[in-house]
């Protein structure tokens, strides 16, 4: 719990998958497996042949300069964005699309949200519900989704919400938290459907400096646990000392992939040299 | 000056029965047809987003006609066409054992004012929608809800403090709007001082008497509208649902269709 840039003093508990039952034991070891991944807005093109696997209880972070394309793949590997050609599986599902022939024909909107379980998001921007508490937007989804009892979902949410330092903020609306609170909050909601993946997307570029440090704190924690994760990022101390892969991509490309300890202190690529110049 | 405070009175104080009479007509049609307009516009607005092209151009023609035409035509093309159109009267004078209040005329300007409300409502309702950030979507589904559940629980419900608002507006307006079935014959509040000053010759009087009506109407509405709306205001600060004199009056309401907290 020590030697992270960012000083914390929020108590994040060491058990925080006790609260959903422990760590979610995916059926195979290979969680995400994408293969040559295109996609288009329009005319541009913003993922350019990308592939990249993710195993069990791996930390994935991904890094790339803005507009390298890197939140977009996190965003179609639970299908909020369309792909054009490749294939995502998480868990052995096909993402999104049914392979009829070789050609890719999006599945029904039902069959999504199944496989969307299963898969953990957490956002830039929080994107809590503000007509929620933090306790009911954490029992929301397991609740109208999993049809979880009420009192059981309730007992969850609050175990989550005492893991992740917040028990006493359980009545507290969204409004009403600060931004690391609120991306905690988030964090908790995402793990109440026991999902078998996290995806980060940036999760603490919109908080101020000071409380940067208590979200990764959580994070940290989760990857401990032996959660599995893919991060983007420009937390290049996370990267470190969490990560157990790093990718970096460019342009829409993955340019590079490496262990910490290669990505930091030998970068091959050029691109990757000159990305990690500006911002180390 | 020729005001008659003693026809005024009178008319206003101690016609009571007719009037209580006319007061029901009036909220009865403009409830009815709010809730018609509702449901209506909260179809419409849904249809409009989908991905079906046939439903989508209903929802777009429907729209289109009965927002751009006037409603006093809509009225009579129900009351008066649609008999001629079918042969028989759907609008007769009572419904069998019904109340002599709930007759043809009553039941045609309630289903047009209805039918019209409901093209207003779903570019209110479909405005609402849109006031909701992309990400609350893409959370909910995001967390494994389908697109039905998502927008019931996470989009219409913060939609409605956009909504509302307007939706009280046009309420307001409903209320007053009703005066329209006296063209048709419905003892509404209109009919009745038209029916008093056609044997008085003293116009002002009765008018003067029913707006004194319509404002107690209009009035009681925007109290319980604001009640409504601070409700709604769960989790936003209380400071942007206007009081009652701004809402009376309209003064300060700059920030009316602010979406409060949400982001």
């Amino acid at each position: 719990m020590t030697g992270h840039v960012h000083g914390t003093d929020v108590d994040v508990s060491r058990d925080l998958l006790g609260a959903i039952g422990g760590v979610p034991t995916p059926p195979t070891d290979m969680v995400v497996d994408a293969t040559n991944v295109e996609k288009w807005f329009g005319k541009l093109h913003v993922l350019r042949d990308v592939s990249l696997t993710v195993k069990r209880q791996e930390v994935v972070v991904v890094l790339g300069p803005s507009g390298s394309g890197k939140t977009t793949f996190i965003r179609c590997v639970n299908h909020l964005e369309k792909i054009q050609s490749g294939r995502i599986f998480v868990n052995g599902h096909l993402i999104g699309y049914r392979d009829v022939n070789g050609k890719l024909v999006e599945d029904k909107e039902a069959n999504i949200a199944r496989q969307r379980q299963e898969i953990g998001m957490v956002f830039q921007r929080f994107n809590l519900f503000p007509h929620k508490t933090a306790l009911e937007n954490i029992i929301e989804a397991p609740i109208q989704v999993r049809g979880t009892p009420k009192d059981e979902a309730i007992e969850m949410g609050r175990a989550l919400l005492t893991r992740v330092g917040l028990a006493a903020k359980e009545g507290s609306y969204p409004s009403q938290l600060s931004g690391g609170q609120q991306q905690r909050v988030a964090i908790a909601r995402a793990l109440a459907m026991k999902p078998a993946l996290m995806l980060f997307d940036e999760p603490t570029s919109a908080l101020d400096p000071e409380m940067i440090g208590e979200v990764l704190e959580v994070m940290k924690e989760l990857a401990r646990e032996g959660m599995t994760m893919i991060v983007v990022t420009h937390e290049m101390g996370f990267a470190k000392e969490v990560a157990d892969r790093v990718v970096m991509m460019d342009d829409g490309v993955v340019v590079e992939e490496g262990t910490p300890e290669h990505f930091f202190s030998n970068p091959t690529h050029e691109r990757t040299k000159s990305f990690l110049s500006k911002i180390l | 000056m020729k005001f008659d405070p003693a026809e005024f009175l009178n008319f206003t104080f101690t016609w009571r029965d007719v009037l209580i009479g006319a007061i029901i007509t009036t909220l009865l049609m403009a409830v009815v047809a709010q809730i018609i307009g509702v449901l209506l516009g909260l179809i419409a607005a849904l249809a409009g987003r989908s991905r079906n092209p046939l439903v989508k151009a209903i929802s777009v023609i429907y729209v289109w006609f009965f927002r751009g035409t006037p409603v006093l035509v809509q009225i009579y093309l129900l009351y008066f066409g649609l008999p001629y159109l079918l042969g028989i009267d759907p609008f007769p004078k009572q419904y069998g054992s019904l109340p002599e209040l709930i007759g043809g005329g009553f039941v045609a300007v309630t289903l047009a004012l209805g039918v019209n409300e409901g093209a207003y409502m779903s570019e209110i309702i479909r405005a609402g929608i849109l006031s909701v950030d992309s990400g609350q979507a893409e959370a909910a589904k995001s967390l494994g809800m389908t697109p039905r559940k998502t927008m019931q629980r996470i989009v219409l419900p913060q939609a409605l403090r956009v909504i509302v608002p307007p939706l009280g507006n046009e309420f307001n307006n409903m209320i007053k709007t009703t005066s329209l079935a006296s063209v048709v014959g419905v003892t509404e509040l209109v009919l009745l001082a038209q029916n008093r000053y056609g044997a008085t010759f003293q116009p002002f009087e009765p008018l003067l008497g029913i707006c004194v009506f319509y404002l107690a109407m209009t009035t009681i509405w925007g109290v319980i509208q604001g009640r409504i709306e601070r409700r709604l205001g769960a989790g936003t600060r209380s400071e942007d649902v206007p009081g009652f004199w701004s809402r009376m009056t309209g003064a300060g309401r700059g920030r009316q269709g602010d979406t409060g907290g949400v982001r």
